[in-house]
């Protein structure tokens, strides 16, 4: 059997975004008081310094504003060469995540991307990314 | 005298290490024992004379066992400092400030592993225990999606950089071989004898893209030790001062640890211009005035961002300040005249403090000649540090 991805390290400051991509919901964190979004999470608002937060549910579509393939160490739970990017998501804050559904040498910074939950296995799913498949009308190349 | 200024109060006397090696065959505490002695022997005094140790909170050897180990006796401080290579010459801030005020007279700062044959830091993350913790809920984000390594968080960055300021891979390659040349003439180093041409480095194996093997530095066991005291005393010891001019620490807006990827702008390292604004106002020096500089280098990439943001050169144009040939031998302002750890060993930036002082005594094997004002500086993408060092008088 193929190893398990490593592990998170969870907090009561951030359960809310792996239990929501168990749900298939990207899920960022939102000040109450001055709506300001924020990831990765704190447990304050740097803005306002409220304690009290909410989640917003992203739309999932984002950018890549720069990426990484990975060759070496090649870890067991993974598949090589890994591309891993850095994504900023349309709401304006931005995440590390797995490209999938994509060879590695066609990742560009730009790239537009769509969130993907995958079930890595019974603990863990995760929020990836794959690239946007533009429908296209009748005459080639051209966008809908 | 300022009384408000730790430039230029305290110096280091004495310096130590261990040979560099691949499988040092003993303990790391030994290591760490020998090397400080070696600083001691050094710097002219007994292992009683020393009153304070600082080391890194990642470093395993307590101060208290050197201390028994050493004869050392009674330490009025001891201080240890976060933040892996960060820490590195944040130990010589930590001594300079206890010398200073008279908490401590002779304080050690020291590094010693087995970092290639024991614990491999390249290895990254992926063992670490999942104990709900802040410092390992920060590599949730990273490490279930296979960003795992120092090199691959080290890339994240690198991309950004060399989509925004266009350089390429040559551009990293070129202080790869900068650095392999001087360690090609340094016997200590592990590379002693074997330069690197560009094409060696574009021929390199793909660590992260888009970073190459030879853009990495290398898994060392060795360790290094630094005496410092006030510069008074320091004028008694065996070698002349090489006097603390400048030290800062910095960690920045919106600051991670490796992974500070969510500032507006992640091509570049605010840390250490935090750091840089420091030493310049602290010590009244400018950037040409710098002789040598030892720059952090466990990843080519973040020495073109530290020769921007240490004000070098302006953002974006290092890969045009190295290519006109500044930090290399013979250059106005050579780099890592030990071969850095690209080149001589990673001893977490501790054996950069060495060189530096050597090059303040005039005794670095790569001996710049006339060279008054040495920077050095520490990890990259982490809460940082770094220092000048200057000639006395």
């Amino acid at each position: 059997m193929r190893p398990l991805r490593p592990r998170p390290a969870i907090t009561p400051d951030i359960a809310f975004f792996f239990e929501g991509a168990k749900e298939e919901k990207l899920l960022i964190q939102r000040c109450t008081n001055c709506k300001e979004l924020r990831h990765p999470p704190l447990p304050s608002c740097p803005s306002c310094l409220s304690f009290d937060w909410d989640t917003v549910e992203a739309s999932g579509r984002g950018t890549v504003y720069s990426f990484v393939v990975n060759h070496y160490p090649q870890v067991a739970a993974f598949d090589y060469p890994l591309a891993v990017a850095l994504i900023e998501l349309e709401e304006g804050t931005r995440l590390v995540s797995q490209i999938i559904d994509a060879d590695a040498e066609d990742v560009y910074v730009g790239m537009a991307v769509e969130v993907v939950f995958i079930m890595c296995d019974e603990e863990l799913t995760l929020p990836m990314f794959r690239p946007v498949r533009r429908r296209h009308s009748h005459l080639w190349g051209e966008e809908e | 005298m300022s009384a408000m200024t730790i430039a230029s109060r305290a110096a280091i006397a004495g310096i130590g290490a261990t040979e560099f090696s691949k499988e040092s065959g003993r303990s790391e505490l030994r290591l760490a024992v020998e090397a400080c002695l070696d600083a001691i022997e050094d710097a002219g005094i007994s292992p009683s004379d020393v009153d304070g140790m600082v080391t890194y909170s990642s470093d395993t050897n307590p101060d208290i066992d050197i201390a028994r180990a050493l004869g050392i006796g009674e330490l009025t401080f001891f201080s240890r400092v976060h933040f892996g290579g960060g820490a590195a010459t944040a130990t010589i801030l930590q001594a300079a400030m206890a010398v200073a005020t008279g908490v401590a007279t002779h304080v050690l700062c020291y590094r010693a592993f087995n970092e290639r044959s024991g614990s491999r830091f390249g290895s990254g993350v992926q063992n670490r225990p999942n104990i709900p913790t802040a410092e390992n809920a920060q590599f949730a984000w990273y490490a279930p999606f296979g960003l795992l390594t120092p090199a691959q968080w080290v890339a994240m960055f690198t991309r950004r950089y060399m989509h925004q300021y266009g350089a390429t891979s040559e551009d990293l390659g070129r202080v790869a071989v900068v650095a392999r040349d001087f360690a090609a003439t340094n016997p200590r180093a592990w590379f002693y004898g074997k330069p690197i041409s560009l094409e060696d480095h574009q021929a390199s194996r793909w660590i992260t893209e888009p970073l190459r093997l030879l853009d990495c530095c290398q898994e060392s066991d060795g360790g290094q030790a630094i005496l410092v005291t006030s510069v008074e005393r320091a004028r008694d010891l065996a070698h002349p001062p090489a006097v603390i001019r400048a030290v800062a620490q910095g960690s920045g807006d919106k600051q991670d640890m490796m992974t500070s990827y969510y500032r507006d702008n992640i091509a570049g390292l605010p840390e250490m211009g935090l750091v840089a604004r420091q030493l310049w106002g602290m010590s009244g020096l400018v950037p040409t005035d710098i002789d040598v500089a030892i720059l952090y280098d466990a990843f080519t990439p973040f020495v073109l961002m530290q020769l921007e943001d240490l004000g070098f050169c302006p953002q974006g144009e290092a890969k045009d300040y190295i290519a006109e040939g500044h930090i290399g031998r013979g250059g106005d302002m050579p780099i890592n005249t030990h071969g850095g750890q690209l080149g001589e060993a990673y001893i977490h930036g501790m054996n950069g403090v060495a060189e530096g002082t050597r090059q303040v005594r005039g005794t670095s094997v790569n001996q710049v000649e006339g060279s008054e004002h040495v920077m050095v500086t520490s990890g990259t993408g982490v809460p940082t540090s770094a220092m000048i060092l200057g000639v006395d008088g």
